[in-house]
């Protein structure tokens, strides 16, 4: 209470008001300190998902790679993949569009969906995109007839399109969409519908990972046939038919449409490979999904014939195998515990899993007879493959040849490159020496080759980013990813780019999904951990085995306990997924007992459901789990007509070039127990889709 | 020693997490972030005058070389201790003159955006999510205070 005169109520009014300052100050000091805790968090959550989902890439690209020894080597197991790598090349495109016509494809009464009429309008495609939002399915000769359409289009589309903005007319940029709708609406929402006032850019990757993929691609194909000038789609690295096996699209596909999937899938392969691969705006900007090389010459892609990107025995695969693998090292934050030695000079050490380093033309090309024989042996083929496979035109042995010998080749490696790179921090550019292909490029190959095209701003997408878009080198590439809550919901955000006639990109920044909105930072950062976590124990829980014996080292006298040092160590050795496992375990292991994990109790609490299938050998069981992806791409694979059954015999190759690929002996007796135990269908078959589910991780444990 | 041991492998953790390049840097601005990750709780003020010692040469970023030992320095030192929940009580007390034992969102936001190191507005939009209780629309700071605090620990 302040007392009578005015010099004491002046004091303690100051006094008052400094002690409200002073109250001020404590709580943003706490305030923040509680955010910044959440932001830790949420970065190392982030570090997780990056890194299950690279080695995830990791495995993909060793799968590949086999495909690529074995394509190079003749044995009778490359025929079951080969048809992969062919382009049919026999048919004429007028053929093929007989094989895609749509004309005898009944609508029956009872199709509630929209129905489509041509040409496409404006009006037409508005419809299509509120029949999407309500969630219905466009009938399967509407999808045929949008792709037929497109098709036509895209074949008179350059490699390269040239766009212009001027004060009245702004250009949308968007990056990756991964079959993710909701982000595409939410675009669409708050910039409005591409017109021709309203140009888009759309930079690759519309297929995969997400549920609506489809539904993206005949959003965005047909406003490219209602503006065909003022919408522009780029090819992403995902618009690939082998990517799309293993990335759900196919699979998305097949069960959209089960009559007419296998035409909507071939007519799609088509498309993806005539889709342009690079947009220049004003001269001065160049869009491309991936990002350049040093040898990127934009005079060249221009003349490259696009669609023809495929031969034989050159398989692009092996090309963006390496291509990937470079892109997945580079992702090593933290340095793994255990030691490599760098075939690379300039980047961390290779994971020691890696197949591609600076000496392996040698190592193969050694021991490749050597090696055949053991992996003929492996895989139970017949030794008298040479007699059969002398007279086979697709052989084309330039496996050790680098293919600047070869000058078509040299064209196909600078495309690859527009794909399937990405930005490293250091100078230089690490490209592939076996196959020469896709690369790291560093900021003085930006200036070069920007400076040689007289570009100002390379925009790329290709990689997510936490806030939807990133600068580097300088601020003269930038990546732009439009595909919110990509790892988990609240993981991150997406953005687009608006830029006008003084091609200054500005951003909007968005995420999807109102439950997102609604969390606080907290809940949100909490959920994406738990999400993070559940996904580490999977992970945890397929290397069982591996991990066990890698603990027993540590653990000479059979105490059933290591140190939380050794069990971090160990970890890493088995995962090599390059994390903090001593910050990690708190959150992962639950009891310690004086700082020593029980490893045995523990690893029989990542307790994980049971498979639905009784299978004898329990190991065939673990190298399921561990090999999941790999397992069903090579089902997909094998099911040349993507009727989504195999037959037992084909169930048996499967099993083969997979233990094949691990390097592994699995007995035929547990391949038929495997094949016993499942549900045949009346005609022998499998049903691929019900096998996998059967296999499906679900971790149960009490967090959840 | 075993705790300087100790001690150091958590900084070299927590700034490992914002070294994207692998090169033992990390971008300035999340020094700050860094710091208050292990515990710490800086003022702005604070967190300026630390940076200054460590920035190399105003290139924007810093090494761990230089980040190390300064550091280690306040973690043994506690330089910027925890502030005790019976204090972040009284400051609420302080503002909410009446001591109802709660705050209207537009209450706080005026001291929070005016006095002391002011708060941007977004994180005072982030603040009031945070903090708000969406039926009664008052931040009810008795029961937050504990709740946050066992937030972090779990």
């Amino acid at each position: 209470e302040p007392c009578g005169t005015p010099i004491s109520i002046g004091f303690s009014y100051f006094f008052s008001y400094s002690l409200a300052i002073r109250a001020a100050l404590l709580i943003q000091r706490w305030y923040r300190q509680y955010v910044a805790r959440l932001e830790m968090r949420r970065r190392c959550t982030w570090n997780i998902f990056q890194s299950i989902e690279y080695a995830g890439e990791q495995d993909q690209i060793k799968l590949y790679s086999f495909f690529g020894f074995l394509m190079d080597h003749f044995t009778p197991a490359r025929n079951l993949i080969s048809h992969i790598f062919r382009e049919n090349e026999i048919c004429r495109d007028t053929e093929w569009e007989r094989y895609f016509c749509y004309k005898d494809i009944e609508v029956p009464d009872s199709y509630t969906g929209p129905h489509l009429t041509f040409p496409m309008t404006f009006c037409g495609v508005s419809k299509l995109v509120e029949a999407f939002k309500q969630k219905q399915q466009l009938h399967a000769r509407y999808v045929l007839q949008i792709l037929g359409e497109t098709w036509r289009l895209l074949r008179i589309l350059p490699n390269i399109n040239h766009v212009s903005v001027c004060q009245t007319k702004e250009i949308t940029i968007c990056g990756d969409l991964h079959g993710q709708l909701e982000d595409l609406l939410l675009i669409f929402y708050k910039n409005g519908l591409p017109s021709s006032e309203k140009p888009y850019i759309f930079n690759g990757d519309f297929v995969d990972r997400g549920k609506s993929s489809l539904e993206i691609l005949l959003i965005l194909f047909g406003f490219l046939l209602v503006y065909p000038n003022d919408l522009h789609l780029n090819r992403g690295n995902h618009e690939d038919h082998i990517v799309n096996l293993r990335y759900g699209f196919t699979k998305e596909i097949l069960g959209k449409y089960r009559v007419h999937g296998k035409k909507i899938l071939k007519l799609l392969q088509k498309i993806f490979s005539w889709l342009p691969l690079a947009t220049v705006i004003n001269d001065k900007v160049l869009v491309v999904h991936g990002g350049i090389s040093n040898s990127t010459d934009l005079n060249v892609v221009s003349r490259v014939d696009r669609h023809r990107v495929r031969r034989p025995s050159d398989p692009l695969s092996v090309c963006f195998v390496s291509i990937k693998l470079k892109r997945s090292q580079g992702r090593r934050r933290v340095r793994s515990l255990t030691n490599h030695s760098s075939a690379l000079p300039q980047r961390n050490s290779l994971p020691r899993r890696s197949l591609q380093n600076s000496s392996i033309s040698h190592q193969l090309s050694s021991s490749v007879e050597d090696e055949l024989k053991r992996r003929r042996r492996l895989a139970g083929f017949d030794q008298t493959y040479k007699n059969a496979n002398g007279s086979d035109s697709d052989s084309d042995p330039d496996f050790a040849e680098a293919p600047e010998a070869n000058g078509h080749d040299w064209k196909q490696v600078r495309y690859v490159n527009l794909l399937w790179s990405d930005p490293m921090p250091q100078n230089g550019c690490i490209s592939n020496e076996v196959r020469g292909g896709g690369c790291y490029w560093g900021p003085d190959v930006t200036e070069e080759v920007l400076g040689r095209h007289n570009l100002q701003l390379l925009i790329r997408s290709h990689e997510c980013k936490q806030d939807g878009y990133e600068f580097c080198h300088n601020r003269r590439v930038l990546t732009i990813f439009s595909a919110s809550n990509y790892y988990e919901v609240g993981s991150n955000r997406g953005a687009y780019i608006r830029m006008g006639a003084d091609l200054v990109p500005h951003f909007i920044q968005y995420q999807a999904s109102r439950t997102c909105r609604d969390l606080t930072l907290r809940q949100s950062v909490g959920w994406t951990e738990r999400s993070a976590l559940r996904a580490l124990r999977e992970q945890l829980f397929v290397h069982k085995s591996d991990l066990i014996r890698a603990y027993r080292e540590f653990d000479p006298h059979h105490t059933g306990k290591i140190s939380m040092r050794h069990w971090a160590s160990a970890t890493e050795t088995v995962l090599k997924l390059g994390l903090p496992w001593r910050v990690l375990r708190s959150q992962l292991v639950s009891r310690t007992h004086y700082g020593m994990v029980d490893y045995q109790q523990w690893i029989k609490e990542l307790s994980i459901t049971e498979p639905k299938l009784e299978v004898s050998d329990t190991s065939i069981l673990e190298t399921m789990y561990k090999n999941h992806s790999n397992l069903e791409t090579i089902f997909r694979i094998i099911d040349t007509d993507h009727s989504g059954l195999i037959s037992l015999e084909e169930f048996r190759q499967t099993w083969k070039l997979l233990s094949s690929h691990l390097k592994m002996e699995i007995s035929d007796k547990a391949i038929t127990d495997l094949a016993h135990s499942i549900d045949f269908n009346k005609d022998g078959s499998i049903d691929i889709n019900e096998f996998m589910e059967a296999f499906r991780l679900v971790d149960l444990s009490a967090h959840g | 020693t075993e705790e300087e041991n100790t001690g150091a492998r958590k900084i070299r953790a927590a700034f490992h997490v914002f070294d994207h390049k692998a090169d033992n840097t990390v971008d300035v601005r999340e020094v700050s972030t860094i710091i208050y990750s292990l515990g710490c709780f800086p003022t702005k003020a604070d967190i300026h005058r630390f940076v200054d010692e460590v920035e190399e040469d105003n290139m924007g970023y810093v090494h761990l070389d230089k980040f190390l030992p300064v550091m280690t320095k306040v973690l043994l030192e506690n330089k910027f201790p925890p502030i005790p929940e019976e204090n972040l009580l009284q400051a609420f007390e302080v503002l909410d003159k009446e001591r109802r034992g709660y705050m209207e969102p537009q209450e706080l936001a005026k001291y929070m955006k005016s006095e002391g190191e002011t708060f941007s507005q977004e994180e005072m939009n982030e603040m009031l999510t945070a903090l708000v209780d969406e039926k009664k629309n008052l931040i009810c700071y008795k029961e937050l205070i504990s709740q946050l605090t066992l937030d972090l620990d779990t």
